[in-house]
């Protein structure tokens, strides 16, 4: 039973529970996940107490399963997160999320005079450091932090 | 998406420069011939900007093509509300080749990801100029006869100005040594200092013009201090006249040194130092017309050289 505790932090028979946020990242990772529209029970936790990140967040989702190319979206403000999939309260799938090479559609650029800021057109970026998190823009070239990445 | 554009000087691989390179000495020796009849070109200009629409153009006709196009996006549709993308589409059914000015960043790139014919960047924003990078490399390429193993010192305005980014992108294939000289607030981007540590490029930065930096160097890249980057105007009034060259700082620098400028200059380089052989600023706006002569070829397709001999 390695999932034990994860079970009573999470206490969900079954669904998502994503663990490891940054608190800053919270309300960000909720964008990026569309939580807004789900109809299932959504927890969010926000500033809990965590050894490794000092606050953490963390977001439990009643009876979804997301496909893992959406769960890695998060990576992008929140690379530490750790997503675990429960099935009958048993953590079935542990893993952290990870980074894709290009993010399509989900960033704001921050440059105003790029093109992405002026054309009704999906914005483009590229990771250019993981560790912290580096995207430039694909078409200003404008490079931006993970953190500070502003979600459309 | 035309795998020809030409968008950015990173676009391009060390080959691909130096053919380009053989091809605008080609043209300086044959500026004038037929081999782009019956093809019509449309320099888009959505910002003003005389000097490139002019060399873009004056290359087009001189090599027997014909020109499209608008200078001031203000008589166009798009000043009606029309998308890039609608303007590049509707164009695109009519032309073999699409030269670009826009005053946002990124809007080469994806005008040419949404037409199939090739798309020539001619400035977007502060992002990508490649046509003043090629003709910088073709003047450096004539002037020294190499581009190899060369100390290039860029002077002035390092951190918006968007011609020594790509220079230093483009001159990173060549074992170069940069100067970087500039008062701290317009030094090198970090990132760009990042680029030369990672590609092994040796350099300085410095805010001294000094004598040893100039009497090292085989090649002064200037540019102009703009008074609208600075927020404390004091500040300017500083450090403006730091960064100028006069005739009397080139007494003994190598003889084949040569004094680059993108121009327009301001007061970053004495009228005294026209008249010196080394002054090379006026040839290379000239070399812009054989520089985009190759670049045109180049995305159309054409090799100039393939009936020669």
């Amino acid at each position: 039973m390695t999932g034990k505790k994860e079970l009573a932090v999470a206490a969900l028979r079954n669904g998502t529970v994503i663990d490891h946020i940054p608190s800053s990242a919270v309300f960000r990772a909720v964008r990026i996940l569309g939580l807004e529209n789900l109809d299932s029970s959504v927890t969010i936790g926000y500033n809990l107490e965590s050894e490794k990140l000092g606050k953490k967040g963390i977001i439990k989702v009643a009876d979804v399963e997301f496909p893992e190319q959406k769960l890695n979206r998060i990576a992008i403000i929140a690379p530490t997160a750790v997503v675990n999939i429960i099935r009958d309260f048993n953590v079935v799938e542990k893993r952290p999320v990870r980074l894709p090479e290009t993010i399509v559609g989900i960033v704001k650029c921050a440059n105003p005079k790029c093109i992405t800021n002026n054309e009704p057109m999906p914005t483009r970026f590229h990771v250019i450091s993981r560790d912290p998190v580096t995207i430039r823009c694909h078409y200003c070239n404008h490079a931006v932090s993970g953190s500070a990445a502003e979600v459309l | 998406m035309n795998k020809n554009s030409l968008v950015s000087i990173a676009d391009l691989n060390k080959d691909e420069l130096l053919e380009l390179l053989e091809q605008a000495r080609y043209f300086e020796e044959h500026p004038n011939s037929k081999i782009l009849d019956g093809k019509v070109v449309a320099t888009l200009f959505f910002e003003p900007s005389t000097r490139t629409r002019l060399s873009f153009e004056t290359a087009v006709n001189r090599l027997g093509g014909r020109v499209i196009g608008f200078s001031d996006a203000s008589t166009t549709s798009s000043s009606k509300g029309e998308t890039l993308h609608d303007t590049i589409k509707m164009v695109s059914n009519y032309v073999d080749l699409i030269v670009m000015r826009h005053y946002l960043e990124g809007a080469a790139r994806y005008a040419s990801e949404v037409t199939d014919v090739p798309v020539v960047n001619a400035g977007d924003g502060a992002n990508q100029h490649p046509s003043q990078t090629m003709l910088d490399l073709y003047s450096i390429y004539k002037t020294q006869g190499t581009l190899n193993d060369l100390t290039i010192t860029m002077v002035g305005d390092l951190k918006y100005g968007r011609t020594v980014h790509s220079l230093l992108m483009a001159m990173s294939y060549f074992n170069p040594t940069f100067n970087f000289v500039a008062c701290d607030e317009l030094q090198m981007p970090r990132e760009y200092l990042k680029f030369c540590d990672e590609h092994g490029i040796r350099y300085t930065c410095t805010t001294d013009f000094s004598p040893e930096i100039i009497n090292s160097s085989d090649i002064l890249y200037m540019t102009r201090v703009q008074r609208e980057r600075f927020t404390d105007i004091m500040e300017y009034e500083r450090v403006k006249n730091l960064y100028a060259l006069r005739n009397d700082m080139l007494a003994e620098s190598k003889p084949t040194l040569r004094i680059l400028h993108p121009l327009p200059r301001v007061n970053e380089i004495a009228y005294d130092v026209d008249s010196n052989p080394k002054a090379y600023y006026f040839d290379q706006a000239r070399n812009g017309l054989y520089a985009r002569q190759a670049i045109i070829c180049r995305a159309l397709g054409i090799n100039p050289m393939k009936n020669e001999k």
